[in-house]
């Protein structure tokens, strides 16, 4: 292997931290210029000769770098200690494994000492990193600790010095704590001084793995593009309008971005919106069909504009585009305005923060200590209750779209955060096409990657300090809300609990074109420049759903839910009886009075809207009716209500609840690394694994009987999975006890011990307790006792 | 009327759920009195006389069971508004029905306690009436019309009927004529058990010194004690232990022959008495397995345990019992439990709390003591499981000590984890040694507000709840047996949880004048089981007693409520059915098609035998092999 590498040595003059050598490795024979991360600015390339130099040095860590589990050409090693102390996770014994500390252009890798173990929890191993990795972007927070304190590093100052304790927060919520002070001190400086250059100082995009991983990586681009539909051209929009027999104009003058290049590749608006109406407001205001309803009534999104008093402009506009909207079905049209009705990105963000700490364990004790106070301390960071309010926002449009058939047009500030939540949470709601995993991958990248959400900005992986204010997991508060669904909903979804949870962690990993971008025309300019070929075909990227550039077969397998079953094939007679269904949900008494306009009306209405719309402030005159909160909530409350009474079908209308019980902490993702939490031997897994052990039975039976040529009658629903599910997998494994935790965590972990409160802080309970009933006797009484 | 119910369409769906609920309930009743084949209507001359027109109820009264009263009335529902209907009351029940299907069907075991509401002159719609609070979690309301006072029979009935010792009658386990195959009375024998464990040892002996309760009247007849302790030396430990409550032993480790024992607090008082008899008799205990020390588990906060020797009790103190370790386990007393659930109450019933639940909910500690209970638990079960004897008291010995006990040999024994084994838990920890069900519960009692009231037991079903929430396959029974104990907890329908002792059970007697809980349950076990059960002989079940996997259990305290579906069987088990049915099948199939393969000739022949030939579980062997 070490003839084929190229070698290239750079070095960065920016020198406000002594000069650090970087060794390139390169799989690809031909030498390519690897740009170096230091500022991405002027990088100094030495003569090749000077690599021979240092060839000794190239060996080494040649070698260092084939015992980290290599999964990524054009990996770069910044810089590297040894005899760095990895903590186990009990940190009160201060146990910990010896071993080297790196820092690549990908990530922060821990490489132990200790041979590695047999492992059997091997199965869902990660490709790209493995469990001491974190990609430099998963890299949340790094702490410096000495003794007892410990101290936020913000980057910038940290010159000469450097603690002797590390803790890397990750955004996967990762916690890793490292002890430097067995390390040479130069090392040790070095290794810290890089870490937290390279995963707190800002950066350009170009910097970000993607690029040098994607040069060098030959990968099959057939395989991605036969599953999910990308929406990156005419047919894939058009084929989606058809699906659920829109109406509507498929827009294609943007192809190459010459209207403007915040909008879309392509997209869809109604039918009566002009060529001229298209540019106006560099497309703010142009309602962008999202998803049209059986009845024919459609959900449009926006991004809505500021509005300027005196300049009577933008609201003719405005009721332009709204006359376009009502005219897509029934002359009905009702508008939110999300800005006013849910949290900003910025309380996103907040409430985000204080949550996320609860799970960003460095201390049992610590861990145990705020055990009391759990349910209080969730309620005051308010996260749950932005998952609710989102659900109940959709909700809301369901309803109205469901039992209304009104048109609906959702709209915010820059149209691209809660709209993409709100409205790929109603087509979730309302299409069991999208509860599938292709389907589901084609509503993100329809909803949210060709929908222009500003995913670099959101995360701001380039720590760039003017889109600190930007930042918001916006995208995690949808999968979070999808979340909910599905745990009240097992059934009704095609993708497992790991598998949201999966692709909540990919976010942070820099490869997939999916996360990397604020737009279509951000992606295509930048792929397109930095192509290594000719200008014509961009650069081939792996996106997020490339899932085999993570996880191996095997792996993929427990992306499906077991619980799943396949809508039982209808035929046509059964297909006319759908409908009447819904008549007969417009016949319910409270919607006789709601039920849009008649086309009668037509003329009236319009002039009511005009009307309607002389009113000065946007937000103002196009409050729905039913804006002002509580009638709002006893109106979805009803409309739970009324669907709840039906007999369940997961195939159909699919309503969250919305009470205080039903909306939940999502365990796997957040306690899957608190080793006292895990629950050894249990948790739904232990049920789920029994249920795909049969189901594989099944399929394997099945496999035997079509082999016989036996045909099977079609209302064995659900026996067919379209893929191979976890079933062997995790029968197999089935001898091996799981854990809560599974599969995220390796059986290594386990220990018989149980986890014993430490501290249960009795006295601070009773106290504020009424009266002094804790101070009585259970059976009190001076002649209790003889 | 049709105006009141219908004002609201939500009315209607929600009254919907009720039926829906409501019929299921009636299905299991009537499931439940196999034996009572034709269909009892209420038919007296008073009804006639009322209403011509009442159609014969639908519901299956109990063998034994008597219609008293029926009655116009409006029962204010909290979830769909007032809903008129005809209310009937038996010697067992209370039974509503309305029109558009409101149904309610209320064992009169579960009301607490019955009150008038409003006064012949109170203005107001449906003012006037009847407030109706009842043990499990919910509060009725019925209204009448105001003249000629209208609700004086029906409450007189009432009080008299939901509080049959409080008026010299008896309670409707005497009186109840149910049959079943079963007889659950059978369930627990002691000695069997005892045998199970691997008892007697030769440091353990079986003692009949309190045969005639002579011993301690609050304990079962048979105990397990030190072999080395003479019937002497355990007649004076006795009278150091409050109420007699010597400690014997509960459970044995196989292996290492680690004990749980169980009593009540020492004696030792402000003077800060000492028994040398208790000090030696704990220390013989020590000794029968080699334990390096005792461990002592107080399952009361330290600060109420020193509280205690003002009134007699107190701890074993380090200085006095030398080779022991006392631990404080801080679980609280009655009162603080009651006032717990009643506060959760407040929060769930009729609506769920909307703004800040999870702080309400944090307010009600009920979670919190739960945690507390199963921590404690849990240290219990590692001990053991460390080869280390422990003794477990509170006060007296049969609230806290009984959770403790049980939970932890729940965790330790994965024979109480089955159908069969979890009876005999019940029987064996909660019944014989006598926690008292009859003061805790307050059994046809009218003293609503007695303070020897208290939800221990409830308490201890949630942590078993808990315990089968975080480990699914674990437990051979399912949800429902739960939901069954907890309703006949109350009911009064069974004689297995009535009076406080096994003595007080042998005076009243129970066993040959009333049908035990478990005959219902082993009649119809199928309905109690889990499906996902896997028996692992040998593992000890640590549940995690953190706040963070600790959960409310809807199903049962907000059960009442129409927006919490209640799902006869969850998604997941249907699922699993549904594919276990359907692997049958096709190994059925698939037999037939390789006989008829392997024999295409006399494929007609050999068809009809091939079903039964071999059994489905050996073709499926070699799917596992692969991996």
């Amino acid at each position: 292997m070490i003839e084929t590498f190229g070698i290239k040595l750079i070095c960065s003059k920016n020198s406000c931290l002594s000069p650090v050598v970087c060794l390139v490795v390169s799989v690809s024979c031909r030498l390519c210029l690897v740009v170096s991360c230091r500022l991405c600015l002027s990088p100094v390339c030495l003569l090749s000769s000077v690599c021979l130099l240092l060839s000794v040095c190239l060996l080494s860590s040649v070698c260092l770098l084939s015992s980290v589990s290599v999964p990524s050409t054009g990996e770069v090693v910044f810089c590297s200690a040894s005899t760095v102390l990895k903590y186990t996770q009990d940190d009160l014994s201060q146990r910990g494994v010896f071993g080297v500390l790196l820092c690549t252009n990908f990530r922060v890798s821990f490489v132990s000492d200790e041979a590695p173990t047999e492992e059997m929890g091997q199965l869902f191993k990660n490709k790209l990193y493995g469990e001491n990795d974190i990609p430099l972007s998963c890299v949340d927070n790094i702490y410096g600790g000495s003794e007892d304190k410990r101290k936020l590093i913000t980057g910038g100052l940290v010159k000469n010095k450097y603690p002797s304790k590390m803790i890397i927060h990750c955004k996967d919520l990762r916690v890793f704590q490292f002890s430097l002070s067995f390390s040479k001190e130069e090392d040790a400086k070095k290794i810290f001084q890089g870490i937290v250059h390279h995963c707190l100082e800002p950066k350009s995009l170009r910097c970000l793995f993607a690029f040098s991983y994607c040069e060098n990586t030959s990968y099959p681009e057939a395989q991605r593009k036969k599953q999910t539909v990308m929406f990156d051209s005419v047919e894939d929009w058009t084929q989606d309008m058809k699906r659920t027999k829109g109406n509507c104009r498929v827009v294609s003058e943007n192809s190459n971005f010459e209207l403007s290049p915040k909008l879309p590749q392509y997209f869809i608006v109604p039918k009566n919106v002009s060529d001229e109406d298209l540019t106006k407001y560099q497309g703010k205001g142009l309602p962008m069909w999202c998803w049209s309803h059986h009845s024919g009534c459609a959900l449009f999104k926006t991004a809505s504009i500021p509005l300027v008093q005196e300049d009577n402009v933008p609201q003719t506009y405005m009721e332009k585009m709204l006359t376009a909207v009502a005219h897509n079905h029934l002359y009905s049209v009702k508008t939110e305005d999300l800005s006013d009705t849910l949290p900003t990105v910025q309380d996103i963000l907040l409430s985000y923060n204080r949550f996320k700490q609860f799970f960003l364990i460095d201390n049992t004790t610590e861990f145990w200590m705020s055990d009391m106070k759990w349910f209080s301390s969730l309620d005051n960071c308010g996260w749950l209750d932005i998952i609710r309010q989102c659900l109940q926002k959709a909700v809301e449009v369901v309803e109205s779209l469901e039992k209304e058939n009104t048109n609906v047009l959702i709209m915010e500030e820059g149209g691209s955060d809660l709209c993409c939540v709100v409205s790929s949470l109603v087509q979730l709601m309302l299409d069991p096409y999208y509860r599938t995993l292709l389907g589901f991958q084609s509503l993100v990248q329809k909803e949210w990657v060709a929908g222009g959400h500003a995913f670099l900005d959101r995360s701001n992986h380039l720590h760039l300090k003017d889109k600190v204010e930007s930042q918001s997991p916006v995208f995690l508060l949808f999968l979070e809300c999808v979340w909910q669904l599905q745990q009240q909903h097992g059934p009704a979804f095609q993708f497992s609990e790991t598998y949201l949870t999966v692709l909540s962690d990919s976010i942070h990993v820099p490869v997939f074109t999916t996360f990397l971008f604020n737009n279509d025309g951000h992606r295509d300019s930048l792929l397109r420049a930095e192509s290594p070929h000719t200008q014509r075909s961009p650069l081939n990227c792996p996106t997020v759903w490339d899932w085999s550039v993570q996880f191996d077969c095997k792996a993929q397998d427990l992306f499906t839910n077991p619980l799943y079953t396949e809508k039982p094939k209808q035929d046509t007679s059964v297909r006319k009886s759908y409908r009447p269904r819904h008549l007969r949900q417009l016949s319910l008494p409270s919607s006789a009075f709601k039920t849009p306009p008649k086309k009668g009306f037509f003329k009236d209405e319009a002039d009511n809207l005009k009307k309607i719309l002389g009113v000065k402030r946007l937000s103002r005159w196009m409050l729905s009716p039913s804006s002002d909160s509580p009638q709002t909530s006893s109106s979805v409350r009803e409309f739970y209500e009324a669907w709840q009474t039906k007999p369940l079908d997961y195939h159909g209308l699919l309503l969250p609840c919305l009470d205080g019980p039903s909306i939940r902490v999502w365990m796997q993702r957040y306690l899957r690394w608190i080793h006292d939490v895990q629950i050894l031997g249990g948790g739904p897994v232990a049920m789920l694994s029994k249920v795909s052990e049969i189901l594989g039975e099944v399929q394997e039976l099945q496999r035997q009987l079509d082999r016989h040529g036996c045909t099977l009658t079609s209302n064995h629903k659900g026996a067919r999975p379209r893929a191979k599910t976890a079933a062997a997998v995790i029968a197999a494994r089935s001898s091996v006890r799981l854990s809560s935790s599974f599969p995220f965590v390796t059986s290594r972990n386990w220990s018989f011990k149980p986890a014993i409160p430490t501290s249960l802080l009795q006295s601070l309970m009773v106290t504020g307790m009424a009266g002094n009933l804790a101070d009585r006797e259970d059976d009190g009484g001076p002649e209790s006792l003889v | 009327m049709a105006r009141a119910v219908f004002s609201s369409p939500n009315a209607a769906a929600a009254a919907n759920i009720l039926v829906n609920f409501a019929v299921l309930h009636i299905a299991t009743w009537s499931r439940k009195s196999q034996f009572n084949s034709a269909l009892m209507c209420f038919r007296t001359a008073a009804a006639s006389r009322e209403s011509l027109k009442m159609e014969p109820l639908a519901v299956t009264l109990l063998p034994g069971e008597e219609r008293v009263i029926d009655k116009d009335i409006m029962y204010i529902c909290p979830f769909s508004g007032p809903v008129k209907g005809k209310v009937f009351i038996t010697n067992y029940r209370l039974y509503f029905k309305s029109d558009p299907s409101v149904t309610l069907n209320v064992p009169l075991g579960a009301i607490g306690r019955v009150e008038k509401m409003g006064g012949a002159s109170s203005r107001g719609e449906n003012s006037y009436g009847l407030d109706i609070t009842c043990k499990d979690m919910r509060n009725l309301r019925f209204a009448l019309k105001q003249e000629g006072h209208s609700r004086r029979d029906i409450f007189d009935i009432l009080f008299r009927y939901a509080f049959p010792l409080s008026h010299g009658l008896l309670l409707f386990a005497y009186l109840s004529q149910e049959k079943y195959e079963e007889n659950g009375w059978s369930v627990y024998k002691p000695m069997e058990e005892f045998r199970r464990q691997g008892l007697p040892t030769d440091k353990w002996r079986i003692t009949f010194i309190n045969d005639n309760y002579e011993l301690c009247d609050t304990y079962p007849t048979i105990l397990v004690v030190p072999f080395k302790a003479t019937e002497e030396d355990l007649r004076k430990v006795s009278t150091f232990r409050s109420r007699g409550r010597i400690p014997v032993l509960s459970w044995i480790h196989r292996e290492n022959q680690a004990v749980i024992c169980r009593c009540s607090q020492p004696l030792v008082g402000m003077s800060g008495k000492r028994n040398k008899d208790d000090e030696r008799y704990l220390e013989v205990i020590r000794e029968a397995n080699g334990t390096a020390k005792l461990t002592i588990y107080d399952a009361r906060p330290s600060v109420n345990a020193v509280a205690n020797k003002a009134t007699g009790g107190g701890y074993e103190g380090d200085d006095t019992y030398q080779n022991a370790e006392l631990v404080f386990l801080d679980i609280h007393n009655i009162h603080v439990m009651r006032e717990s659930l009643k506060k959760l109450k407040d929060i769930v019933y009729p609506n769920v709390e909307e703004s800040h639940w999870l702080s309400s909910l944090e307010s009600t500690h009920w979670l919190e003591h739960i945690k507390l209970v199963l921590s404690g638990a849990i240290q219990v079960a590692d001990k053991i499981s460390g080869g280390n004897s422990v003794v477990v008291h509170c006060s007296d010995g049969w609230d806290r000590t009984a959770q403790l006990t049980s939970l932890a040999m729940l965790m330790l024994d994965s024979h109480y984890r089955t159908l069969r084994g979890f009876q005999v838990l019940l029987e064996k920890e909660w019944i014989s040694f006598g926690h008292k069900f009859a003061s805790r519960i307050g059994h046809g009692d009218k003293n609503h507000a007695d303070q020897d009231r208290s939800p221990i037991f409830v308490q201890f079903i949630d942590c078993v709840w808990q315990m089968t929430k975080q480990f699914p396959t674990a437990f051979e029974f399912n949800e429902r047996l739960l939901m069954t104990i907890l309703d006949h907890l109350f009911s009064c329908r069974f004689g297995t949880f009535l009076y406080n002792c096994e003595s007080a059970r042998d005076t009243n007697e129970v066993r040959s004048k009333t049908v035990s809980l478990w005959s219902l349950v082993n009649s119809d076990s199928t309905s109690y089981l889990n499906p996902f059960y896997t028996p692992e002989s040998s593992r000890v079940l640590y549940p995690v007693a953190s706040m963070r996997h600790l959960e409310l259990w809807v199903t049962y305290y907000i059960r009442w409520n129409p927006r919490i579906r209640q799902q006869q069987q969850s998604p997941v088990e249907q699922r699993y059915m549904e594919l276990l049915a359907l692997r049958d099948e096709y190994l059925k199939k698939l037999e037939e098609l390789q006989l008829t393969d392997s024999s295409p000739n006399s494929s007609h022949l050999s068809n009809s035998s091939a079903s039964n030939a071999a059994s489905p579980t050996q073709h499926i062997n070699h799917l596992h092999t692969p991996f």
